[in-house]
């Protein structure tokens, strides 16, 4: 018997985890389940895939004239908050089944990490399938995303996590909704309007040769304020949702 | 039905038969001409909206954080009201816009600001009714998320050129006007006060009635 046992029946002490560990953990446990399925990011990637051929059969199929960086910019940002709502349905989709998140809530874990957790997991998720689509639509609309390309990701980044910041909270609370697909998109749109302003008008600007940079610097920082404010009121709210009734 | 809220109703009712005449006979503006009366109907709505959703906002933290059922029931009137006030407002703004612009909807950070705002309130009934078992706290979670949003979509809508009139019209409103003006406001607020006693008792009516009902059922069970 090792010293370090106590009497029979107690149980062995178990090591205190540090918070970042445990939300590196849940991220982690999010993560492999996706690599070893990879449900989302073909799902979410074909979907993000038709909305822009939709919306270049419908601006510009059977005309030469090829679009204005606006139009562009709009039509990736559409495309990776409409495929991005698979991602956040996902996220607790897979804790329904076999009750995995009773478990998840009864494990010694502070909610603050299963949030951040969850909110890494997704948003690197959906940031996979952005650095596919972005360079597609630059195909399809011949616009400049090799431009300015680590900028653009970081606009894209900072995007996604704005958008997961709020949809994690909903999703949560949606577990157990029977409307939860139709109800998610639904509340969440109105809410990340300002992420897709910023987003789309940031990336309008980088990829417009003439534009001035300014603007884009504006949006980036605009774009780590409303992810500041989301994740602060996201990691407010988590806990009493989480608990739910 | 305690005195305080009827002599209120009957208050609003009377104010409410007096008010076109007072509107009627405020003077008419020189440049607009009679489209800017809308001015007091309009402004009142959208201040009432902004007054239930922070309300709104209020109750939804003191449920989320300290569990208070009055906080969800305040909550839950308020969002009504952002809702009906919010509708009376983006639909007598557009009217107005229509003469004095030319063009009924511009995407100003007022107007955007103010319809988001208005969306946000109808996806919390539509939350509340259609939200599951953890329904009121997703709610609530969207309020929350609704009173940090707006000042967002405020400056972000702001950056571009803003044309609806600045809130500095109201000290440079004649004399006449700004009577009326407030007159209305008062009113409307009353109003306000009047729906949302109303709509807390209902609600709380019915909180009491799901505890009878259960309670019934554990004496019979």
């Amino acid at each position: 018997m090792p010293p370090a046992m106590g009497t029979a029946g107690q149980s062995p002490p178990v090591p205190h985890a540090s918070w970042l560990s445990q939300t590196i953990a849940i991220a982690m446990k999010d993560l492999r389940i996706e690599w070893r399925s990879r449900e989302v990011v073909y799902t979410m990637g074909f979907l993000a895939t038709l909305v822009v051929l939709v919306f270049s059969f419908a601006f510009v199929a059977g005309q030469d004239s090829s679009i204005g960086p606006g139009t562009v910019a709009g039509i990736l940002w559409v495309a990776v908050l409409f495929s991005g709502t698979i991602a956040l349905s996902r996220a607790f989709d897979r804790e329904r089944e076999s009750e995995a998140i009773r478990a998840l809530l009864l494990s010694p874990v502070p909610r603050s990490a299963i949030y951040v957790g969850k909110l890494a997991a997704t948003a690197l998720v959906m940031f996979v399938v952005e650095l596919i689509v972005a360079p597609l639509a630059g195909v399809f609309f011949s616009a400049r995303m090799a431009a300015h390309p680590l900028w653009l990701a970081l606009l894209l980044l900072l995007g996604t996590i704005g958008f997961c910041a709020v949809g994690v909270v909903f999703s949560a609370a949606l577990l157990r909704s029977r409307s939860r697909d139709a109800l998610l998109g639904a509340l969440l749109f109105p809410i990340v309007v300002p992420v897709l302003m910023a987003g789309a008008r940031g990336t309008s600007i980088l990829l417009d040769p003439a534009a001035d940079l300014d603007g884009a610097m504006f949006w980036t920082r605009f774009l780590l304020v409303v992810d500041v404010v989301f994740v602060a009121v996201g990691l407010w709210a988590f806990e009493p949702v989480a608990t739910g009734e | 039905m305690n005195p305080g809220l009827l002599a209120a109703t009957v208050l609003c009712a009377l104010g409410f038969l007096g008010i076109p005449f007072l509107i009627a006979g405020a003077p008419v503006e020189s440049t607009m001409g009679v489209v800017q009366k809308i001015f007091y109907f309009h402004v009142p709505c959208a201040w009432l909206l902004l007054l239930s959703t922070i309300y709104c906002a209020v109750g939804s933290v003191q449920y989320l954080f300290t569990g208070s059922e009055r906080g969800d029931q305040r909550a839950v009137a308020s969002a009504e009201l952002a809702v009906l006030f919010g509708a009376c407002t983006l639909v007598s703004g557009p009217l107005w816009g229509w003469v004095a612009w030319g063009y009924p909807w511009t995407w100003d950070a007022r107007l955007t600001s103010s319809l988001l705002l208005w969306l946000m309130m109808v996806g919390y009934l539509l939350a509340r009714r259609y939200g599951g078992p953890a329904a009121r706290k997703l709610s609530a979670a969207l309020a929350l998320f609704a009173a940090a949003d707006a000042p967002l979509v405020y400056v972000s809508v702001n950056v571009w050129r803003t044309i609806h009139p600045k809130t500095t019209v109201v000290p440079s409103l004649s004399p006449g006007m700004r009577g009326v003006f407030w007159t209305s406001l008062l009113l409307f607020t009353l109003l306000w006060i009047v729906l949302f006693t109303v709509r807390l008792r209902l609600e709380r009516m019915r909180a009491s009635m799901t505890q009878l009902e259960l309670a019934y059922e554990d004496a019979h069970a």
